[in-house]
């Protein structure tokens, strides 16, 4: 696995909502504490980039996408839960 | 001909939906920049009810349309549609916009999440098409996703406000259980029903093995509605609701026109014949010649070059016309040019609603202007009872709002207890005419009968008939009464024989009468005429004596005065008278 690789993410947001900045918080926690320098982050706003949202198929916010590595995978909710993620990214073996 | 009651005008405030009979129900369509539900079971007709709303914005109102599909993907719904004759391809993308909303197997869900980017996306999309019109097919998909009932309550108000705040004439529709009272399906919806504007329930249920599919409009603020469930079934067409008659509508036209029924001396009986656009009932027992009454009737219409449909239920097409040729009624040959249609409907299953929706459209496919069921009974069979008397009363409502006369057969069950041969359906009340066919057992014989029971709005003999079915034909014939009983079959005919040799003795009779009377006159003459000669023997013979007399007195005073002159002696003295 590309353990070393850099992780690129989109966060799709809507504006200023409580599960949007939630999410964003949560997302750039958890990059801290397990991606430490190997991560990036694109935000997108869907309220401002509506065309976008309906181009990439993003209807429920806020929505995150795993850009790299491959495949691509897509995260709904604020990413509460870490674990979620940690197997998402296959990230839970190394962590544990 | 019109098509149907549908009353195709925009109300204000209303968005046409297209779907027959619904428009009516609801006066107009869906409220207009306001949210609409749409509840009902798996397979109801939630999509197509959306889809047929959809398209006929697009193509009559000039209102494009977005479909959000959250359970099935676009293109499938549009191979779907395509069946009710909709191009939806046509009509994408600029008209008509697919969203697939589906939420992907794949997707991973961490927490919460709201809808706002889907609506962010949906206004931008409105904002270009200029939408007018807006479907969110089975919404509860993605509400199940949502962790707790706060979570989904929270996601539909913020659907509702955004409805609200682009002005767009919504329909959202969500699934709920087979049982609309007690679903606790329904339970997670509930608050919706009371959010929205309008809600209408799709009712799917089985009858004894026949589906009845139902629609009610549970609620509409600020409008009237009908409140009943109405049947309805997903036609060629689409949607198709029935509707009962509203009260406001105008009655259809009625006319004076007679039709003739097929059998002369019926016509006469009925003063004329059936009335134009008129329903006609004939009841009877089997085998009592309701189907050949009725052939009569398709054959005259025939003759007249009107277009004529005959749907048999308990035979096949070809099997009743061959059958009736026997009775000198001659249908195949206008099936050729096309005056008419027969329809074998003895393999037709479904509900009695399903029935009259494919007699109908049949029979607007062929411009029918007479219409023969054969017979309607069939409506009320296994799983039909409840409703086969709604459909009954539409189907007669329907043909006459498109002037066809209807000529109904009904079987009666022999071990009917309505003395009078009241019909299940309860046709027999709203036909105007009613002939009553029946066998009558007499001296070991059956005998068919036949008497109209009631005809509106025409003179019609009270007198039970024989209906007589030869190779040339039907015929009524006179009947006897004899001792208060109507004489038939061989009875009638003896009775005939009996009369026709008391006419032959009493035309004899009269013969010899006659050559008495000549032999008579003869005498008389010759009487006559020898008195006559008597007469003029007297008549000669007095006028003889009259003559003699005169002569003899002249002599005598001639005699006196020359014995006078001779004597010389006394002057001349006066004759004496």
């Amino acid at each position: 696995m590309n353990a070393h690789g850099v992780y690129k993410f989109r966060l799709y947001v809507a504006d200023q909502t409580q599960n949007s900045l939630q999410a964003e918080a949560n997302l750039t926690a958890f990059c801290m504490e397990y991606l430490p320098d190997r991560h990036h982050i694109e935000l997108v706003d869907v309220l401002r980039a509506p065309k976008r949202a309906l181009d990439d198929g993003i209807f429920m916010t806020p929505t995150l996408v795993v850009l790299a590595p491959a495949p691509m995978r897509k995260i709904v909710g604020t990413l509460s839960q870490t674990l979620t993620i940690l197997q998402t990214l296959k990230l839970d073996t190394q962590a544990a | 001909m019109k098509r149907g009651p549908t009353a195709l005008v925009e109300i204000p405030g209303k968005a046409l939906t297209g779907i027959a009979g619904f428009d009516d129900i609801t006066g107009g369509g869906l409220p207009r920049g306001r949210t609409t539900l749409l509840l009902g079971g798996p397979g109801s007709g939630k999509t197509i009810f959306s889809a047929q709303f959809l398209v006929h914005g697009v193509k009559h109102g000039n209102e494009p349309g977005i479909f959000v599909a959250f359970e099935e993907s676009p293109k499938q719904i549009a191979a779907n549609m395509s069946g009710f004759g909709w191009k939806l391809a046509q009509l994408q993308p600029r008209k008509l916009f697919f969203l697939d909303a589906r939420p992907t197997p794949e997707l991973i869900q961490s927490g919460s999440f709201d809808l706002s980017g889907m609506l962010a996306a949906l206004g931008a999309q409105v904002k270009q098409m200029r939408a007018r019109r807006i479907v969110f097919d089975a919404l509860d998909i993605v509400l199940d996703l949502l962790p707790d009932a706060a979570t989904k309550r929270r996601e539909v108000y913020r659907l509702h406000e955004w409805l609200l705040d682009h002005e767009l004439t919504g329909l959202i529709t969500a699934k709920n259980g087979a049982d609309e009272a007690s679903s606790p399906a329904l339970q997670q919806f509930d608050f919706m029903q009371f959010m929205v504007d309008c809600a209408v329930i799709l009712n799917h249920r089985v009858d004894q093995g026949v589906s009845q599919r139902n629609l009610r409009v549970q609620k509409y603020r600020g409008s009237s509605f009908s409140e009943d469930e109405s049947p309805f079934v997903i036609g060629s067409g689409g949607f198709d609701v029935a509707i009962a008659r509203t009260l406001g509508r105008a009655d259809s036209a009625v006319t004076l026109e007679r039709v003739s029924s097929g059998v002369t001396r019926l016509d006469t009986m009925l003063g004329g014949g059936y009335y134009r656009g008129a329903t006609i009932l004939i009841t009877g027992f089997p085998g009592t010649a309701k189907t050949t009454l009725s052939g009569a009737f398709a054959e005259a219409a025939c003759k007249r070059g009107e277009r004529t449909m005959f749907v048999s239920f308990d035979s096949d097409g070809s099997e009743v016309m061959r059958n009736l040729t026997s009775v000198g009624i001659h249908l195949k040959r206008f099936e050729k040019p096309g005056l008419l249609r027969m329809v074998s409907a003895r393999t037709i299953t479904g509900s009695a609603e399903t029935l009259l929706v494919r007699i109908k459209s049949l029979a607007r496919e062929h411009n029918a202007r007479c219409l023969v069921i054969d017979p309607v009974s069939t409506l009320s069979k296994a799983g039909n009872e409840l409703t086969a008397h709604g459909v009954a009363e539409r189907l007669i409502d329907w043909s006459k709002a498109d002037g066809i006369t209807l000529v109904c057969t009904s079987l009666l069950d022999e071990t009917s207890s309505q003395p009078n041969g009241g019909t299940p359906l309860q046709v027999s009340t709203m036909a105007d005419t009613w002939i009553h066919l029946n066998y009558l057992v007499q001296a070991g014989e059956r005998n068919r009968g036949m008497s109209i029971i009631k005809s509106r709005g025409t003179a019609h003999s009270n007198q039970v008939r024989e209906l007589i079915l030869s190779k040339s034909g039907v015929t009524i014939a006179d009947i006897y009464t004899a001792g208060g009983e109507v004489l038939m079959g061989t009875m009638r005919w003896e009775k005939e024989s009996a009369q026709r040799v008391a006419d032959e003795v009493a035309e004899v009779a009269g013969k010899l009468r006659r050559v008495s009377l000549d032999a008579e006159e003869a005498v008389l003459e010759v009487r006559v005429k020898s008195l006559q000669t008597e007469l003029m023997a007297k008549q000669v013979e007095k006028s003889l004596l009259d003559r003699t007399t005169h002569s003899h007195e002249r002599e005598q005073s001639r005699g006196l005065t020359r014995m006078r002159e001779l004597r010389g002696a006394d002057a001349a003295v006066p004759e004496v008278k």
